[in-house]
């Protein structure tokens, strides 16, 4: 079954991408898309690490009332760098940075990215960005949550200020990612990969790296007039000084809401390919699930104003962004109802990735549920900042991107490293994951419904049990994630050689390329003649195995 | 009273409140259950569908257009429907009845002061007369503040620079919270306080009793005490919360951060409530709010007097 393998092979050992250089510079300076995925990936998990402790000690801290193990100036801290770690230095780059950089331009049958060298600059602004945002934590002592509303950030000075630049650089590194991609997907495209042919998982990093382009400046126009209204003493948001708080709400959920959908698209496409994969059978309503997300993303930016329907901003907008917040529910739901309907009369595996795939269909409806609830403006009025809006975004965020990424990291891990994972110990970690999760969030709905105030360090005895057992959860959540982590590594050290295709995948990277694939992916330029999910092209094309495929085709 | 509201809900106790839970309910059983047809459909494919063997590949089926048309127009009929009933009650939540006792409410770091329509000022807790629309109309003295009951099912955020309103009619009489929900710094979650609706002559005679009555400068000095929530970073017991216990501070000796010191007197402890920054103890942050020195005369006499009576 093993494509490339044949071709790469010197004496006892084949050359990949990760053993045909070794230094140091070779990797720090690398050019390759993947390895650069790889240098993104080693950040991430540290940055997720930081962040998800922060997460357990807010949630140790909140498990009774009262001052459990620290002051409340230092759990201020804590949530809020909890949540700039998480929204900008994980969620953002996870997915488009780790496996768009890894695996979208194989599945494009390309050697590299458009641009290798702007790929690499990308990577070391998101350092700098990244150095300067805990710098100016660490620094500025910041604990105006990760949504800096004025005046109350303003009143902060210096540290904000030193902040949103700091997260402007990062962003820099999401324009750039964005501009390569796109490119990339326009211009590298092998020979008969139609646009209608190319996989899921690249439409979705498509639709993400337009909105990269367009929402990403927005935040950067909100820093430079914060700037200003602090050196200049220009009234822009500070009423002190006759500007306007809630312009500020307006500037900052133009660009956030939009990073809302930067954040998930990328998962959307990931789950596409895991059922079609684990279910062998063509992802139901290809073209629908493709331009949806395209759609999704030009609409996510009509829909800011939802984050304030008690601010004081008018009636009248509060309705109209009620209305466009239901309309881009429709195209997700049917998206849901495609996944699953993959599965009709398919063929399906429950492999690790598999499990994580159907984690996600589970966590993320009740997500998108929620966010319907929340978008009914009679119902917001009560929920809006209570633990109800925690428990929504965690189901998204969590149970939709993480969840789908970690699913994504196991089903591609095979190719990234060459070595296959213990499934036993997968599956265990997957299941840990979503109890946990659960258990950690679902109470929070009822917190929320409650009354429960989000940014709260001390809280009514009412909501003491529920809080506890939020607490709880949060351990088992913790015990799975750090599993998979123990998982990965024992891989590495101990796994077995991954086959090239190990789960009949039919999109290029495993169809054309070995694992670990050679530095320059493929042996010679792969031609595309049939869609990503063509199962049957795949084990019968030609009525040959699927090494006839290798050869160009005499005839689709 | 003794209504202590549904698994989901809290205590519904205004008139919009019932109407607001219903709209909640719809849209959660209609979640719920299209959300079980899904998990459903799901567990069920992958039973159904299992990979029997390794080299088992099914046949394409070629989708069904109209199933997925018919999704998306059910799914906008079953939205639109929601849409309109949660706009009504929007509508409702929104706009105030002619005719609604104003109450003024000042936002500030962290607590709540009500000034009614007599003029009394009264800080920390809301009285209201039950079965009346009450109008709020609010503002805050520095960053964003939000007034949140849960057992009125209302919320509304606090500006600065702006009036902002908000209203309700308490369908019982009892004691509710309200919480803060905007983060407002350090002490956000101390910003609490109560609602307490009253028979309307009840609430006659509480307003005419209000500005302290006929209580003792230290009684009076203890209630406002708790009110203004000094005490959520004072106690009384010697005990250290954000800054130092209450308890003999009258007539000790204070060392500050600057490297003075000075008598704790009558005037030191006015000075400290109406400009905190300008003495800081030694040894804690300067975290006291300025807001108090827009307390009324009246109101800070009392608060010395109780604060020297706490030994
Ligand atoms: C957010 C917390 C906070 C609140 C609320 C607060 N204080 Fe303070 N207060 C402090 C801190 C911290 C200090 C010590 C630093 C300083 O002197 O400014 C202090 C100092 C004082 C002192 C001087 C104490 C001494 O040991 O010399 C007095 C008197 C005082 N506060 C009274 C009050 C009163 C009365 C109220 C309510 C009307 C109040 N405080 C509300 C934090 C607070
Ligand atoms: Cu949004
Ligand atoms: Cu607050």
């Amino acid at each position: 079954m093993s494509v490339a393998t044949a071709t790469t092979e010197i004496p006892g050992k084949q050359v990949t991408y990760l053993n045909h250089e070794k230094s140091i510079k070779s990797w720090l300076l690398t050019l390759d898309h993947k390895r650069i995925g790889l240098l993104y990936m080693s950040t991430i998990v540290v940055v997720f690490l930081a962040a998800g402790i922060l997460a357990l000690l807010v949630r140790i801290e909140l498990m009774s009332p009262g001052r459990t193990i620290v002051d409340a100036q230092t759990y201020n801290q804590f949530f809020s760098l909890h949540g700039i770690l998480m929204v900008f230095l994980f969620i953002v780059p996870s997915v488009p940075a780790i496996l768009g950089n890894f695996i979208m331009p194989i599945q494009l049958g390309a050697i590299d990215v458009a641009f290798p060298r702007l790929n690499l600059a990308s990577y070391y602004i998101y350092m700098v960005g990244g150095v300067l945002v805990v710098a100016a934590m660490l620094l500025g002592q910041i604990d105006t949550g990760w949504t800096f509303y004025t005046p109350y950030s303003s009143r902060l000075g210096a540290p904000i200020i030193f902040m949103t630049l700091a997260i402007f650089i990062a962003g820099f590194s999401s324009i750039l990612t964005g501009i390569n991609f796109i490119v990339t997907i326009h211009k590298m495209r092998a020979p008969g990969l139609t646009w209608n042919r190319l996989p899921l998982f690249v439409w979705s990093i498509y639709a993400t790296s337009i909105v990269q382009v367009l929402a990403t400046p927005v935040i950067g126009i909100t820093m430079l007039l914060l700037l200003l209204e602090k050196t200049l003493g220009i009234g822009i948001f500070d009423p002190a000084l006759g500007g306007d708080p809630i312009l500020f709400q307006h500037f900052f959920w133009f660009y956030s809401h939009p990073a809302v959908y930067i954040m998930i698209l990328p998962a959307f496409g990931i789950i596409s390919d895991l059922m079609g994969t684990f279910s062998r059978h063509e992802v139901m309503g290809y073209k629908f699930v493709a331009l949806s997300s395209v759609a999704i993303a030009f609409l996510g930016f009509l829909v800011w104003g939802h984050h304030m329907f008690v601010s004081g901003q008018s009636a009248v907008s509060s309705i109209v962004f009620s209305l466009i917040t239901y309309l881009i529910g429709i195209p997700t739901g049917v998206k849901v109802i495609n996944w699953v309907g993959t599965m009709y009369k398919g063929s399906v595996s429950l492999k690790t990735p598999m499990l994580y795939a159907l984690s996600f269909l589970f966590l993320f409806s009740i997500g998108g549920f929620t966010g319907v609830m929340l978008g009914v403006l009679g119902v917001d009025i009560h929920l809006h900042d209570t633990y109800f809006v925690v428990a929504h975004f965690h189901y998204v965020m969590m149970g939709g991107t993480v969840v789908a990424l970690i699913g994504g990291l196991h089903y591609w891990w095979p190719k990234i490293t060459g070595k296959m994972y213990n499934e036993t110990a997968g599956r265990i970690a997957c299941a840990l994951i979503f109890i946990g999760f659960n258990v950690t969030f679902f109470t929070q709905f009822v917190l929320g419904t409650k009354g429960m105030p989000r940014r709260y360090y001390d809280y009514q005895p009412q909501y003491a049990d529920l809080h506890a057992l939020s607490t709880y959860g949060s351990w088992i959540l913790a015990a799975g994630l750090f599993l998979v982590l123990f998982t990965f590594i024992h891989s590495l050290m101990r796994g077995a050689a991954a086959p090239s295709n190990p789960w009949g995948g039919a999109s290029l990277e495993w169809t054309h390329t070995s694992s670990p694939p050679s530095p320059h992916n493929f042996d010679e330029q792969p031609i595309v003649t049939h869609g990503p999910y063509d199962y049957h092209h795949y084990y019968h094309g030609d009525g040959q195995s699927a090494e006839a495929e290798l050869a160009p085709p005499s005839k689709a | 009273m003794g209504d202590k509201g549904t698994f989901w809900m809290p205590q519904s106790a205004s008139t919009v409140s019932g109407e607001v839970d219903a709209l909640f309910y719809l849209t959660f059983w209609i979640s719920t259950v299209i959300f079980l047809m899904v998990v459903g459909a799901m567990a069920y494919f992958v039973i159904r569908y299992r990979r029997r063997s390794e080299s088992e590949v099914p046949v394409d089926e070629h989708d069904s257009r109209l199933f997925e048309y018919s999704t998306i127009g059910l799914s906008i009929v079953l939205v639109l429907i929601v849409f309109t009933w949660g706009f009504k009650v929007y509508l409702k939540l929104n706009v105030a009845p002619p005719g609604a006792y104003e109450v003024q409410v000042t936002a500030s770091q962290w607590k709540w002061d009500y000034t009614y329509p007599d003029g009394t000022v009264y800080a920390g807790d809301l009285h209201v007369p039950a079965n009346r629309p009450v109008r709020l109309v609010m503002n805050s003295m520095d960053v964003l503040h939000s007034f949140f009951v849960p057992q009125f099912r209302i919320k509304q955020d606090v500006v600065p620079n702006r009036y902002t309103s908000v209203w309700f009619e308490a369908s019982v009489t009892d004691t509710f919270d309200v919480f803060c929900t905007e983060y407002c710094g350090n002490q956000h979650s101390g910003m609490l306080g109560k609602v307490i609706a009253h028979p309307q002559e009840e609430f006659d005679l509480w307003l005419s009793e209000a500005g302290g009555g006929d209580l003792s400068p230290e009684e009076y000095g203890e209630r406002l005490f708790g009110q203004n929530n000094c005490n959520t970073c004072h106690s009384i017991d010697g005990t250290r919360i954000v800054g130092p216990s209450m308890q003999g501070l009258f007539g000790s000796q204070r060392q500050f951060a600057s490297g003075e010191s000075a008598v704790a007197d009558e005037n030191y402890l006015l000075n400290s409530i109406v400009a905190p920054a300008a003495q800081v103890v030694e040894g804690y942050p300067p975290a006291m709010p300025p807001s108090y020195g827009s307390l009324p005369q009246d109101q800070l006499n009392a608060l010395v007097a109780y604060i020297k009576s706490v030994q």
